[in-house]
């Protein structure tokens, strides 16, 4: 819809329900002007108010508080004020004694057309048609939330129904149009928009403010380097892991402490289950399709935590990773279910690093090297014993990796009566767990319990999924 | 008033395509081996060239650089300019 036209010379919006509005009505009459009522059509009783009953008028001029007076020139805006200003009403209508026996000063009521109750109902019927995406459209007995789940376009778990509504709120959420291309998702290889991603995380539960975050996570997992595709298609167990990063992670209440990974919280839920629908509904990834995992994994729903920087005696991992600390950063890693590392007589850092690296040596298979990277997420209690003992992260990452050179006799074909492993050739050669980047440290998880807990990768390098770290911009 | 939702797929077209006939005999095909490059895909490949080659086909191997991408365009390109039928190994 079109902005209307102002008439030119003087416009006042009012509505009768605001103290402001009813003190400043009889002034009304004396210069002319022309009224927009919001609610009462006949108010003020005093001059012909039009009624701006579909609120089109205070929409499109972005009036956000009544009274709003308003100086036309040609049909364009050349001056506003808000409120009662006794010193601006009279300096915009030129009139000397406007107003002179009311106070000085007495603020406006907010307008009908931001009203929490009206606003989303009037962005889509005065923004809706910027949206380009198909209307599903819904018989009279059609019960939404099934019919989300006949057309295969949920998770399993129900979803939010994308209103135009609903979808044009969470757009609200970044700067950038609707669309705009973010990246094109595997399998299908089809560009996504900026639109496309509010209508999918509307559907995952999202706010508004977490779709900065969607939307980083999704441009990283669609990169070559990360491979979702190869991700998808995988036998193993793996997905989208998403750790955030920065102090915007607070700032939308996500969780890094208590139940880091479980249920709980609903910004650690819905942007990674956000991340999964569009790589299901617009990539068509979906499960026994191309997605051929054996077991696949819980966290294949949703997998999605910030780290806990604030009680962190380390960098964090986004810094470790170049991103300058106090920016937002998400980093997307290939990754299966956490398990838990348990070591609840440690005090010194010696201890607890042999314990971690006898824990992360048995990653996939003890007999495998080199193939896997893992996400090691340090407890509190246990980030203690390193932090008492003045372990930094590369102090504790060092340790851990002198701990995992292992003899290439315990590896080969066989060793252990076990078949899988290395060519025998490799016998006298001794071959660390990881390659030298090939953990990720992280602080995360509730304050009590000597725990921390390792997330296996995937095929890593370039022949398989790297992790990628993206900037979080509004 | 009509309810409606907004669709969240990528609303793609999808192109069928209709599969070419089962041709009637092996001999004088050029018929592509791609080795997904998983270990022990060229066991099988291997099995399998020495039987097309005994019934009459002739064989060329290719490989993908990684089991976990789909094959590159110039690779895709390269078989389907080359040959008239392809297999495509899975292994382990």
């Amino acid at each position: 819809m079109s902005t209307p036209r102002l008439p030119d010379g003087f416009v006042v919006i009012v509505k009768e329900e605001c103290e402001t509005c009813r003190m400043v009505a009889p002034l009304l009459a004396q210069f002319e002007v022309t009224v927009y009522t919001q609610d009462d059509p006949h108010f003020p009783p005093s001059v012909s108010p039009i009624h701006d009953a579909d609120l089109s008028v205070s929409w499109h001029h972005d009036i956000e508080t009544v009274p709003t007076l308003i100086k036309v020139m040609e049909g364009i805006e050349i001056d506003r004020t808000v409120g009662w200003s006794r010193a601006e009403w009279q300096r915009i209508t030129g009139i000397t004694h406007l107003g002179d026996q009311l106070p000085v000063f007495r603020p406006g009521c907010g307008s009908m057309s931001v009203d929490p109750d009206l606003v989303d109902s009037l962005r889509a019927r005065f923004s809706g048609g910027t949206l380009r995406s198909r209307h599903i459209e819904l018989a009279d007995l059609d019960d939404e939330m099934e019919m989300l789940f006949d057309r295969g376009l949920t998770d399993g778990l129900p979803v939010v129904p994308p209103t135009e509504e609903r979808v044009l709120r969470m757009l609200q959420g970044t700067t950038r149009a609707a669309d705009d291309i973010v990246a094109t998702v595997p399998p299908d290889l089809v560009p996504v928009t900026i639109e496309k991603v509010a209508i999918n995380a509307v559907m995952a539960g999202c706010k508004p403010e977490y779709l900065p975050w969607v939307i980083a996570a999704l441009e990283a997992v669609c990169t070559d380097e990360y491979n979702i595709h190869g991700v998808l298609a995988t036998t193993m167990p793996v997905g989208p892991v998403i750790i955030c990063n920065g102090p915007g992670t607070r700032a939308i209440g996500m969780n890094s402490g208590v139940n880091v990974f479980g249920q709980g919280n609903r910004a650690n839920l819905s942007i990674g289950r956000a991340v999964q629908l569009i790589v299901r509904n617009v990539g068509g990834g979906r499960p026994g399709e191309v997605d051929r995992a054996t077991h696949g994994n819980p966290g294949k729903i949703s997998f999605c935590f910030p780290e806990d920087e604030v009680g962190s005696p380390f960098t964090s991992l986004a810094t470790s990773r170049g991103v300058e600390p106090g920016l937002d950063a998400v980093t997307v890693f290939a990754g299966e279910g956490p398990r838990c590392i348990v070591d609840q007589k440690v005090r010194d850092p010696e201890s607890l690093a042999s314990a971690l690296a006898a824990s992360l040596r048995t990653l996939h298979s003890p007999k495998l090297v080199l193939g896997f990277d893992v996400i090691l997420v340090v407890g509190p209690e246990h980030a203690r014993v390193f932090a008492e003992a003045g372990w930094d992260r590369e102090r504790v990452l060092a340790e851990l990796h002198s701990r995992l050179q292992i003899p290439g006799s315990e590896l080969v074909y066989g060793a252990g009566g076990i078949a899988d492993g290395v060519p025998e050739h490799l016998r006298d050669v001794t071959l660390p767990k990881f390659r030298p980047d090939g953990i990720l440290l992280v602080h995360a998880g509730g304050g009590a319990g000597l725990f921390s807990a390792m997330i296996g990768g995937w095929a890593n390098g370039t022949i398989g999924s790297q992790p990628v770290t993206r900037l979080v911009t509004k | 008033m009509a309810r409606f939702l907004l669709d969240p797929t990528g609303e793609r077209t999808i192109i069928e395509r209709v599969r070419l006939p089962r041709p009637a005999t092996l001999v004088g095909q050029t018929i592509g081996l791609l080795d997904i490059s998983k270990p022990r895909g060229n066991v099988f490949l291997d099995r399998l060239e020495q039987h097309l080659v005994e019934l009459g086909a002739g064989v060329r191997r290719y490989s993908k650089p990684t089991f976990t991408k789909p094959a590159p365009v110039d690779l895709r390109h390269e078989i389907a300019t080359q040959c008239t039928l392809v297999i495509e190994a899975l292994a382990d």
